[in-house]
């Protein structure tokens, strides 16, 4: 009785386990299934590279290039931001601050991970969008700059616990290596410190981009939605996941627009995929 | 410029960028705070919408995030504590662990639209769930998995590994061992985890957009297969789709959900250090 | 003729393809005391291990020769758990589970599915009282097992060990940690069990396997030079290295 019990438990157990693999091939399935069904009516290259994104227009035309755009130069945008400063936050953070700054620092710093992203967006709305219409003599400041810091902070925390735990974890005898030769604590930290703690850096890299990429309700807020193909920061523009926010309240199931937004969500998920496979070996090669 | 100077130069830009970073937290937390404080009467919390969300409140909401909070933890923590435990003390190194562990990652790397497309396109529409509390929690599940998963397995990590060769030297087996003796001394790790990763849950906007919210339900909902208020889609709606809506009602929403995160927050921390004390090893 | 209680037969054991226990026969006989001794690295823990299964725990563990215990084959002829209870292991730390001193003895038996509360103060006291730690701790029950003094806890683990009744008790350098006092009591739990078990102590300390062990095998790089009864082995060693190693010129 009792060894019928723990081998159906363990059977669970091991189920339990692979659920994992099974969501994610669900995952893709269920993308597949909606997404490829645009293709019997669209070219897969017009898609990825038309210049048009007139889902609504008749005939629709389904080009999502100003939309890779649109994310491309806002997620830029936001990790020219967000790294320098992560870094530096970092640096300060773990060998800097006096113990009793430090915990108040991470705690700040944690906190900030845990606003969720809709309150930052209403946030951005409420005050940076005013802002930059000002500063900058804008019509509106719902643009690809406003969407960038607005990310930048979202990724902040990701991107300064990663590299904080990259540099806490560099051996203690480098350092003390360095400082033996007579080097100050500031020459320590940028020619051996930083230097070693470099898959680290580009992991937080990473791991900082696929947040930024996979963002939806604030950039949706503050860009501006007009899916045309950007060029300035100045401007609205519109991301990749906006645009699946945006319309799929008014796409009719069944149609080429609602195909359409599933083919983006592959997109979507493509890209994170390599992106969150990439950042996966740079943390593991860090480890040696 | 000495090395001193250069030195001293660097630090205070360090310090700079580092205030530049932590600053706007606080700033934005005292904006919410003296913006939505005049918004917490009694009426707001706890009475339904009305005049199409001009008078009244958003008690609804508010419910429907419990509800959906509810529902994720029902589908995830079960799920999520087996998953930890097989990938820590069942699985060997082997190429099926590597594949689930990466396979983790990616769950927790799929941006949140692209769960609110696999919530619409398997649960509402390919099992009929419609847009529902069902379909809303079962898509949060999926996407709160790899932070319980992850959670979990560090505390059983944190359980040192004598008191699983003493177990298992007495003749118990694998899972009395599980059972008995990790278990029982990794819930504190456990419960932490869990809870932050459903605060996260509870403040996610896009895997419910088409998977359960709507935006005026006056009525709380009745069962699983109804759809409901939620707080996040709630400021979204209100701040971009609704004209004339004051301020003080924006700010309010969003402090209810800033409060209702952080009290989760506070929970998880209180318990991490309660235990961290008790613990006698 | 009488079968020994363990008859260990070409004995070969590898971690990560690295051999540590090379071609071992020995015999252990009933309600007898065998020393292992030996320098660090000698394969004395990987054996003892062996003669319960615990060595399965890591990985990379490859075994191939025949262990039997009253003629039963370890790996083929019995359930692993089985065989734990009926061969148990006392480490070189003291190793309390993080429960009461009441609950740390209990453990055993409530995984072998004894539940019933009487039974177990009957075990519980039992146990205590045959690893002469009893009268110490016998109005201390509930208190957490980790506030016992090291002596105290490892007469615990030997107590928690017996509490599952095996038959024979292996000990991986039980004193390692211990003072001297505490170190004595311990010899002396082990002499008054040797009625009533089969024990085999792993020591790197060669003057107590002199004191404690009936015969004595002096292993070395994962062979065993040597075996014998203790008196022979320390007065007249058949090997040059057992000399060496017993008179301190090298180890």
């Amino acid at each position: 009785m009792k060894r019928a019990f723990e081998y159906f438990i363990e059977k669970l157990i091991l189920l339990s386990g692979i659920a994992s693999i099974i969501f994610v091939i669900l995952i893709f399935i269920f993308l597949l299934r909606e997404g490829l069904s645009l293709f019997a009516g669209t070219n897969p290259l017009e898609f990825l590279f038309g210049r048009n994104w007139y889902p609504i227009s008749d005939p629709p035309q389904f080009g999502i290039l100003p939309l890779i755009l649109g994310s491309l130069l806002v997620t830029l945008g936001a990790i020219i931001i967000a790294v320098p400063l992560g870094i530096a936050a970092a640096v300060y953070v773990a060998e800097i601050a006096p113990l009793w700054l430090r915990d108040i620092l991470k705690s700040g710093i944690e906190l900030l991970a845990a606003i969720p992203s809709i309150v930052l967006g209403f946030i951005g709305i409420a005050t940076l969008a005013p802002f930059l219409k000002t500063v900058f003599h804008l019509p509106s400041g719902l643009t690809a700059l406003a969407g960038s810091i607005m990310l930048a902070f979202m990724a902040m925390p990701t991107i300064v616990s990663i590299i904080e735990d990259s540099i806490v974890s560099v051996p203690k005898s480098y350092k003390e290596g360095s400082l033996a030769l007579g080097a100050t604590h500031w020459q320590t930290i940028y020619k051996v410190v930083l230097p070693a703690a470099s898959s680290g850096i580009l992991a937080a890299i990473m791991l900082g981009i696929g947040r930024v990429v996979g963002e939806t309700m604030a950039v949706l807020m503050i860009t501006g939605n007009a899916a045309v193909l950007p060029t300035s920061f100045l401007q609205p523009v519109r991301t990749l996941t906006a645009t699946i926010a945006a319309e799929m309240g008014e796409a009719v199931a069944g149609s080429s627009h609602y195909y359409a937004l599933f083919a983006i969500g592959i997109v979507l998920f493509v890209i994170s995929f390599v992106i969150n496979l990439l950042a996966d070996m740079f943390l593991h090669r860090k480890v040696k | 410029m000495d090395t001193k100077t250069k030195e001293k130069i660097a630090f205070a830009i360090l310090l700079v960028a580092t205030i530049l970073v932590v600053t706007p937290v606080a700033l934005i937390m005292l904006l919410v705070l003296f913006n939505g404080i005049p918004a917490l009467t009694p009426e707001f919390i706890f009475s339904s919408p009305r005049e199409g969300m001009r008078a009244g409140g958003i008690f609804p909401a508010i419910v429907g995030t419990l509800y959906l909070a509810l529902g994720t933890a029902v589908f995830s923590i079960p799920l999520g504590i087996l998953a930890a435990i097989y990938l820590n003390e069942y699985a060997a190194r082997n190429w099926l662990t590597r594949t689930i562990e990466l396979a983790i990652i990616n769950l927790a790397g799929v941006p949140s639209i692209v769960y609110g497309l696999f919530g619409l396109g398997l649960f509402v529409t390919f099992l009929n769930f419609g847009a529902s509390i069902l379909s809303g929690s079962l898509t949060l599940a999926i996407m709160t998995l790899p932070v319980i998963i992850t959670a979990t397995r560090e505390a059983l990590n944190s359980v040192p590994r004598s008191f699983r060769e003493v177990s298992f030297s007495l003749g118990a087996s694998r899972w009395q061992t599980v059972r008995h003796v990790v278990l029982p001394n990794a819930i504190p790790g456990i419960l932490t985890g869990t809870i932050l990763g459903l605060s996260r849950a509870a403040g996610e906007t896009a895997p419910i957009l088409f998977t359960v919210a709507a935006f005026y339900l006056p009525r709380l909902p009745q069962s699983i297969s109804d759809q409901a208020m939620a707080l996040p889609y709630h400021i979204y709606v209100l701040s971009t789709q609704v004209p004339n809506v004051s301020v003080k009602v924006q700010y309010g929403t969003v402090l209810v959900l800033v409060l209702l995160i952080f009290v989760l927050n506070l929970a998880a921390s209180v318990l991490r250090t309660r235990f961290r004390r008790r613990k006698t090893w | 003729m009488t079968i020994a209680k363990l008859q260990v037969t070409n004995l070969n054991v590898w971690y990560n393809n690295q051999p540590a226990v090379k071609n071992i026969s020995l015999e252990v006989k009933t309600n007898e005391i065998l020393g292992v001794i030996g320098p660090s690295n000698s394969g004395k823990t990987s054996f003892l291990r062996t003669l319960n299964r615990m060595n399965e725990l890591y990985p990379n563990s490859r075994t191939t020769g025949e262990v039997r215990l009253d003629g039963l084959d370890i790996f083929k002829g019995i359930d692993k758990h089985l065989l734990r209870k009926r061969v148990g292991i006392v480490f070189a730390l003291p190793l309390p589970l993080p429960l009461s001193i009441f609950d740390n003895i209990a453990y055993g038996p409530r995984m072998h599915g004894i539940k019933s509360r009487k039974k177990l103060q009957d075990i519980v006291e039992r146990s205590l009282k045959a690893a002469a730690i009893w009268d110490e701790v016998k109005d201390r029950l509930p208190v957490n097992a980790f506030k016992l003094s090291g002596g105290q806890q490892q007469r615990l683990c030997i107590a928690r060990t017996l509490a599952v009744e095996p038959e024979v008790i292996l000990y991986d350098e039980p004193c390692s940690g211990l003072d001297p006092i505490s170190t004595l009591r311990i010899e002396e739990a082990m002499r008054e069990l040797k009625k009533n078990y089969t024990q085999v102590l792993v020591t790197n300390n060669v003057k107590q396997a002199a004191r404690v062990s009936d015969r004595t095998a002096f292993f070395l790089m994962g062979e065993m030079i040597e075996i014998g009864e203790t008196k022979d082995v320390f007065t007249r060693p058949v090997d040059k290295r057992t000399d060496d190693y017993i008179t301190g010129r090298f180890g």
